[in-house]
């Protein structure tokens, strides 16, 4: 634990000893007081011991109780409630939404699990301004410190590493506790529908409207020119079917994109085996590798290959990446799928990679490959019934898992795509 | 490790200094947020927004330069206090340089956005901007947990940012080359991407200077670049 850390639990720990303090200090003045009655005479030495003692019980006690309010923090219920001696730790893991108490100097007493699962780096002893670095975080939580005990209530934004938004509120534990509790209440959901309307149709829009006007332009010279030449018909009719096979393939990429921003944190618990998966993926595509006449091999290492995840989206970024190398890595002739455990900063992963032998992507490309509608060769996509989508749902789904991809390729000699994902 | 200062005057200005910047820091990344937010949508009403608040960022080192002065001053700090004060002067130089690219890019909007440029012009930067705004930060997380052991990410993320920055150079050349009248705006854009990508090697300073902070060593010099845009010629494209 760093030093700045240290010294917030260290200002923590002095305001409950500071309360203790107080109530020893007032003990031993009423002890003192007392003595100094018995010694002028009026009271019998025994009774002084016996009031002196009185008096230090009840301080052993309050100081004792204080202390405790520090550790369980909103005891607001007295104990004749029915809710008895409930912790506040219970009631806030009770709360779904993050809830974060935290002190007088900004410092976070008690972060709740969902609070802790929401923000990378949340614990005891964080200082809260300087994680929410917002300009209207900054002020709620100055307002909640400074304020008069009134509720503050903020919108808040984050970008990265995925977008959320939160409706904040900032508020005081009881009465003079020193203590206050911010809660997150998550909003990502709506703003994200809204977001994804408005991405959806601008997206769409721009890549429908080549196909569309390609058809209509064959609609027309059907009608006209080519009104009386069934061949010319029949020829155009074929390129007006392959146009609307693009706009739907195009449609349903674009829609399980957005399925996927729908929901951007997974549901935790679930593991999926990779290599069966992979296995999977490999027999559904032997259509697809039977006609482009590939060969694949496989280099699987040893042991299981369990990640935590979703098997049908990692279904999907296996097959997107499969397809690809079957399709861009044609000349090639094979595919290497290899699956192996590696260690990458500390952190145990799982590695799946597909290895084709076909052109390779140039240099300048690859770090821009995984944007939406980004194609290295426009005609090549094209004719391989691309929609410039697949390594944009593949980026989504890892970065959803907490994975990443990488990518090597040389031109000429091939490209390789890893899948990394933390084992579960 | 030491348990605080035994004048808790100077622990709280120790801790205000940190505040302070952190709240720059926020400053700062909303600014450069908002600057892109700007260009991508041509929006000139946004862009005087992001001129004005650079002021915000001039006025918060100015007041954070005093106080660290004036700490030094009068408490004569040592070891890891003095580091602490040091870095967070040379932290705020750093942001305040953020801010003047942010502005900058905020003062190109209405020349970018004369003659509506396609969106195909935009989504490199946005790509660009994204990988910076993380990096950003990211760093800026490590400044507020000190867990310095998991800095190494800033070393990634600055040859992605350089490879990204290399790549949009081209991209935006070949724009340039298929149509004269692309010059204008792509060139604005260019100046736009060098700055996105300079805003990345400040928040790598930051990182280094959070390092030294905490640890008192200087980061590991190895600092590869991959930043190959001034290799880039027209007969290679």
């Amino acid at each position: 634990m760093s030093e700045g850390d240290e010294r917030q639990h260290d200002t923590l720990s002095a305001g409950a000893l500071g309360r203790l303090r107080q109530n020893g200090w007032l003990a031993g003045v009423s002890c003192v007081a007392i003595l100094a009655v018995s010694v002028t005479g009026q009271v019998p030495a025994y009774a002084a011991a016996l009031a002196c003692l009185a008096v230090l019980a009840v301080a052993a006690m309050t100081p004792g109780r204080k202390a405790e309010t520090a550790v369980q923090v909103v005891r607001a219920v007295p104990e004749a409630n029915p809710l008895g001696p409930l912790s506040a730790v219970h009631l806030a893991a009770a709360v779904a939404e993050p809830l974060v108490v935290f002190d007088a100097s900004g410092a976070v007493v008690h972060a709740n699990d969902a609070a802790r699962r929401a923000f990378d780096g949340m614990r005891a002893g964080l200082s809260l301004p300087l994680r929410f670095r917002a300009p209207e975080m900054q002020s709620v939580i100055e307002g909640a410190l400074a304020g008069d005990g009134t509720i503050l209530s903020v919108d808040y934004f984050e970008r990265l590493p995925v977008e959320r938004s939160y409706r904040v509120t900032a508020s005081p534990v009881g009465h003079d506790t020193g203590l206050y509790v911010l809660v997150f209440r998550d909003q990502s959901e709506a703003r994200r529908i809204d977001r994804m309307r408005a991405d959806f149709i601008a997206n769409a829009s721009h890549e429908l409207r080549t196909p569309l006007a390609s058809i209509s332009g064959f609609i027309e010279t059907i009608l006209g020119p080519a009104r009386n030449d069934p061949k010319a018909q029949a020829n155009f009719l074929g390129i007006m079917q392959e146009q609307t096979g693009r706009m739907s393939r195009l449609i349903d990429d674009l829609l399980s994109l957005s399925r996927l921003e729908m929901k951007p944190y997974l549901r935790p618990g679930q593991t999926v085996d990779v290599k069966e998966t992979l296995e999977a993926v490999i027999s559904s595509l032997a259509p697809l590798m039977a006609d482009t006449g590939m060969a694949l091999d496989r280099e699987f290492g040893e042991g299981s290959f369990l990640v935590a995840g979703d098997r049908d989206e990692l279904f999907q970024v296996l097959q997107n990446l499969l397809e690809n190398a079957c399709k861009y890595g044609r000349s090639g002739g094979r595919v290497v799928v290899q699956l192996e455990k590696a260690i990458s900063g500390g952190v145990d992963e799982v590695v799946a990679t597909i290895r084709d032998f076909g052109p390779g992507i140039p240099e300048e490309h690859i770090p821009r490959i995984t944007e939406r509608f980004y194609r290295v060769d426009v005609e090549t996509s094209r004719t391989q019934k691309g929609t410039g989508l697949g390594l944009s749902i593949v980026k989504h789904i890892l970065t959803r898992h907490g994975g990443r991809l990488s990518i090597r390729s040389e031109v000429g000699k091939g490209s390789s795509f890893a899948v990394h994902l933390p084992v579960a | 490790m030491p348990s605080g200062h035994i004048v808790s005057a100077f622990e709280e200005e120790l801790q205000f200094l940190s505040r302070r910047l952190a709240a720059m820091g926020g400053q700062a990344e909303r600014l450069v947020e908002q600057a892109v937010a700007a260009l991508v949508n041509g929006d000139p009403v946004l862009a005087q927004k992001v001129i004005r608040d650079d002021l915000l960022l001039d006025e918060a080192q100015r007041e954070i330069d005093d106080k660290a002065i004036s700490i030094i001053a009068r408490r004569q700090p040592m070891a890891r206090d003095l580091r602490e004060i040091i870095g967070s002067i040379r932290i705020t130089a750093d942001l305040e340089r953020v801010g003047d690219l942010g502005k900058n890019l905020a003062k190109r909007v209405n020349a970018v956005a004369e003659g509506r440029q396609p969106a195909s012009l935009f989504r490199g930067l946005e790509a660009l901007a994204e990988l910076a705004l993380a990096q950003l930060k990211e760093v800026l997380d490590v400044f507020a947990s000190r867990s310095v052991e998991r800095i190494g990410f800033v070393r990634d993320r600055d040859e992605e940012i350089d490879a990204m920055y290399t790549s949009l150079f081209r991209e935006l050349l070949t724009y340039m080359m298929e149509d004269p009248r692309n010059i204008t705006p792509c060139t604005h854009l260019l100046f736009c991407a060098k700055n996105i990508e300079r805003i990345g090697d400040h928040a790598t300073n930051i990182a280094e200077t959070i390092y030294y902070m905490v640890t008192g060593d200087q980061m590991p010099p190895e600092r590869p670049k991959e930043d190959k845009s001034h290799r880039v010629t027209l007969n290679q494209i």
